[in-house]
């Protein structure tokens, strides 16, 4: 593989100039206008939020390893669940692919120099930081006890911690969001390079628009919500308690609203990184493009109409409760059409069991899970029984960590060659990605079980009979921790000791391997043109494969 | 189904319907492993069959098929409105409650919960019904919102500030069984919660003789409304009455003032005494003082029972011992009244 890297940087000379290396002051990072450098500034935060969101998981395992509330006292353990979901929802889950991936790679696989509105995107991640910076203000004066969804009226006038100052925080980093969104649907719009076809759009760019569509339509309520809690907290103005004349239903509403298409605003760019994921590994066009292309859209739209599902029994009419119900088993069909084709496009082709593979191949099974318990929960007549059990914490933490954070680190992998031009440890990485496997199924798993015996979330203590399967949960955590902390070494690792990874290791059609590792800063040196269909591997598009299999041999001999 | 096995997989069947609830479980397991197992297959099948044998090769193409994206959108469609259907069938039974039902009053608190029988004996975090009898709760909280949840019998329902929500069960199985307060309601959330006892009857009768039953919510409501609260200065019958009358308007409709119509339900009943000004009855001037804050949620729901048995409305009874020991439990009741107001 060196030789396969010097002989790009010997074309021109000398070693090109490349985004990392086209300028190295800290100001050169502040002010950049690059999606790339706001990408991995994005990359270091985001990382650093996921860390912050796994000590406080790690304390809520440990804490219910035991059924009383030994290690903390209940008041802290609330604070604690609270702050794992506010990070890890509102500071990983909703950035992680789109702003992260997203950002690096969807102007470069559309063909374009950059985003349509790169300041807009540069006052995005100070949004970003700004709303951080100010929950973590919120968490070091004491934190917050509402749990992640602060509903009313416990948040607004009974709860006595920081929820004015995790609220900002939330509102600031959802301008984030808006203008992410914002930013990525003008692009796709405006930007794509010639001959780059609505069509012709890698599936990963599809999911990124569907997301686009939430995040603007969907953000904009949850900020009014949060506004309104702030109001009635502040000047006891009644909206929510109904102490003072308001509606707590009517929060919950408004909260779901946002909050359930958000589900989408997770999970929809990791079904787009699967798609890039199972086609390129397989070396084959996906199965039914546009089934898989339309089906984001589908998703997108649906999840619009279903948050009364979050409510089954908070009081709402039968009537609400049959219709959500049976919009909520229409939204499972076009998540089963995806599965479909997936597992169709791995037949007959020619699949490489690499490291973003196994992460793929995991998201299939736990996504699987994921979804398939959902049709319990969008049940209305067994959910009444599973509200607010450990069944939907498993759930949902199937969909999330099984769904978005796998195909995150899927992404990440897959991509990582493109961002730093560096190869990570193949052997690190398949054992990371079996590990995460094992330990998340052996955290999750078991919780199906605590939830149908009728375990209460949020609970600090519990009855004696359900200690087994929590020990086996907390010890799954611990097996799921080693595996997400293993990446973190041999990726920085890689940073450093790596060998260099040449512009398209696996020899890939999409454009982002068509342009070197790491690009430069313009992304490509002539505008590319695209007489292509998507996923096309044959060497009539350009894809020299007689040449990289020489270089291959080459490098195993050497 | 067992609880004290090494790994419990399934709690107590104790309800009417919590077989109904099992069933459709064991079906949407059914229909998840006929998913799962051949999803998994076909991915290690072609995984393993079609792994890489050649660096970078090229792959016949295929095309997608509108037959095969037809079949496998209608399968999972049919499929998932047989779960919808089968979840409708389950919560209708669950959501419709019974004419004649022993009902209980359930007031839940940062944390406890307060409940009175219709006979008036009260209780904290326990609740004590018979065997095979529908027992349905009002519920309310005097604070946040709460859930009454209780696995055994597969049920569960929010308890909501300024409103009443239902509940209610038939235990088939005598024994004790987990309660739990389901909606995160702060600092002591998980420990708001305790027991619901399920006895024979005869068990039963025995416990409510030998329990301090103190007042019915009935006669609590009439004390208020004819003493304490002096409702009756204005409600009470007579032509000269200046308060709206209150015989038999349960559950009908009542015309206002601006020519709206409301059905003096129990929600109605509770607005009215906390907020008089907002849904005048046509013919009557607004002149109600409103009780915010002078009543507690309990007296309310007392104030309530009452209202509804000047329309005749009788609930279920319950085989108490007559009342003869009130008025020798009345110092006991005071106590455990103060006693619930900590």
């Amino acid at each position: 593989m060196q030789n396969a890297d010097a002989i790009i940087t010997d074309s021109s000379g000398e070693p090109k100039v490349n985004y990392l290396t086209n300028g190295s002051t800290i100001k050169s990072w502040l002010l950049t206008k690059d999606h790339k450098r706001i990408a991995i500034m994005y990359l270091v935060s985001v990382s650093a939020f996921f860390l912050m969101g796994g000590l406080y998981a790690a304390a809520i395992r440990l804490e219910l390893l035991t059924p009383a509330s030994d290690l903390m006292e209940s008041g802290t353990y609330n604070k604690a669940f609270t702050q794992h979901g506010v990070l890890m929802i509102f500071f990983f889950l909703i950035p992680a692919i789109p702003a992260i991936l997203g950002n690096f790679l969807l102007p470069i696989m559309i063909g374009a120099k950059d985003l349509a509105l790169p300041r807009i995107n540069l006052l995005s991640l100070y949004f970003y930081w700004i709303g951080g910076g100010l929950t973590l203000y919120a968490l070091l004066q004491g934190g917050v006890d509402t749990g992640w969804t602060f509903y009313t009226p416990y948040s607004t006038t009974f709860s006595n911690t920081f929820v004015m100052a995790v609220g900002l925080g939330i509102f600031i980093n959802g301008f984030s969001s808006i203008l992410t969104g914002l930013n990525f649907i003008v692009t796709v719009h405006t930007m794509r390079a010639p001959g780059m076809t609505w069509f012709r759009l890698p599936l990963f760019v599809w999911a990124q628009y569907a997301t686009s569509l939430v995040m603007i339509l969907g953000t904009p309520v949850i900020a009014i919500t949060v506004l309104m809690l702030a109001i009635e907290r502040a000047v006891h103005i009644g909206i929510f308690d109904p102490a003072i004349g308001g509606d707590p239903i009517l929060f919950q509403h408004l909260f779901w609203f946002y909050s359930h298409p958000a589900v989408y605003i997770m999970i929809l760019p990791g079904m787009g990184v699967i798609s890039e994921l199972v086609s390129n590994f397989s070396r084959k066009k996906i199965f039914g493009y546009e089934f898989i292309a339309f089906s984001s859209i589908a998703i997108a739209v649906f999840g619009f109409l279903v948050w009364g599902h979050h409510m089954f029994v908070s009081g709402q009419s039968i009537y609400a409760g049959l219709v959500f119900s049976f919009l909520t088993m229409v939204v499972a069909v076009p998540s089963a059409i995806k599965m479909f084709n997936w597992t169709a496009t791995l037949y007959k082709g020619s699949i490489l069991w690499n490291t973003p593979l196994l992460y793929a191949v995991g998201f299939l099974g736990l996504f699987l899970i994921g979804g398939l318990t959902g049709l319990f929960l969008g049940s209305i007549g067994l959910t009444v029984h599973l509200t607010d059990t450990y069944f939907v914490v498993a759930h949902f933490h199937y969909v999330m960590v099984g769904g978005q954070v796998i195909a995150y680190l899927g992404g990440l992998h897959y991509w990582w060659p493109k961002m730093t031009g560096k190869m990570y440890s193949e052997f690190w990485g398949k054992i990371s990605a079996m590990l995460v496997f094992v330990g998340f199924n052996l955290t999750f798993f078991p919780q199906f079980i605590l939830g149908y015996q009728g375990m209460p979330r949020r609970y600090a203590s519990y009855p004696e009979e359900l200690q087994v399967l929590n020990i086996f949960s907390t010890a799954g955590a611990s097996v799921l921790g080693v595996g997400l902390m293993m990446p973190v070494v041999y990726l920085v690792h890689s940073l450093f000791f790596g060998k260099p990874a040449g512009d398209n290791p696996w020899m890939l059609p999409g454009l982002e391997w068509r342009t070197s590792s790491p690009p430069p800063t313009e992304n490509f040196e002539t505008m590319p043109v695209v007489t292509w269909e998507a996923y096309e591997f044959g060497e009539e598009n350009g894809l020299d494969t007689e040449e990289a299999r020489r270089r291959e041999a080459v490098s195993t001999v050497s | 189904m067992q609880t004290n096995s090494w790994v419990p997989l399934f709690p107590d069947q104790a309800s009417s319907f919590a077989w109904q609830v099992d069933y459709l479980y064991f079906y949407l397991i059914i229909v998840s492993v006929a998913f799962t197992i051949p999803i998994v297959v076909a991915v290690f099948v072609f995984g393993i069959k079609y792994r890489e044998k050649e660096k970078f090769a090229t792959p016949e193409e295929m095309h997608g098929s509108i037959l095969l994206e037809t079949t496998w959108s209608i399968i999972p469609f049919v499929i998932s409105m047989t779960i919808f259907l089968g979840g409708a069938i389950v919560y209708y039974n669950q959501y419709r409650l019974p004419d004649d039902g022993m009902e209980v009053y359930v007031v839940g608190k940062q944390w406890m919960w307060k409940l009175q029988h219709e006979t008036g004996q009260r209780e904290i975090n326990e609740l004590h019904v018979p065997v095979n009898r529908k027992v349905k709760l009002t519920m309310t909280t005097e604070d946040v919102l709460h859930d009454f949840s209780i696995p055994a019998f597969r049920t569960k329902a929010d308890v909501v500030p300024g409103r009443y929500t239902y509940l209610w069960f038939e235990a088939t199985k005598p024994g004790k069984y987990h309660l739990y307060c389901a909606e995160y309601c702060g600092l002591n959330h998980s420990g708001m919660g305790g027991y619901v006892y399920v006895m024979e009857q005869s068990d039963f009768d025995n416990w409510l003789s030998g329990n301090v039953s103190g007042q019915t919510p009935v006669e609590q409501g009439r004390d208020l409304f004819e003493n304490k609260l002096g409702c009756a200065s204005c409600h009470a019958g007579g032509p000269a009455q200046r308060g709206a009358k209150l015989e038999g308007i349960f559950n009908k409709e009542v015309k206002l003032v601006g020519g709206n119509t409301v059905i003096a339900n129990e929600a109605y009943i509770r607005e009215s005494i906390l907020n008089p000004g907002g849904q005048i009855v046509e013919g009557f001037q607004p002149i109600m003082p409103t009780f915010k804050g002078q009543v507690t949620e309990e007296q309310i729901v007392s104030l309530v029972a009452y209202i509804k048995s000047l329309s005749g409305v009788q609930t279920g009874t319950t085989s108490a011992p007559p009342a003869a020991n009130t008025n020798a439990a009345q110092p006991a009741r005071a106590s455990n009244a103060n006693s619930a107001e900590q």
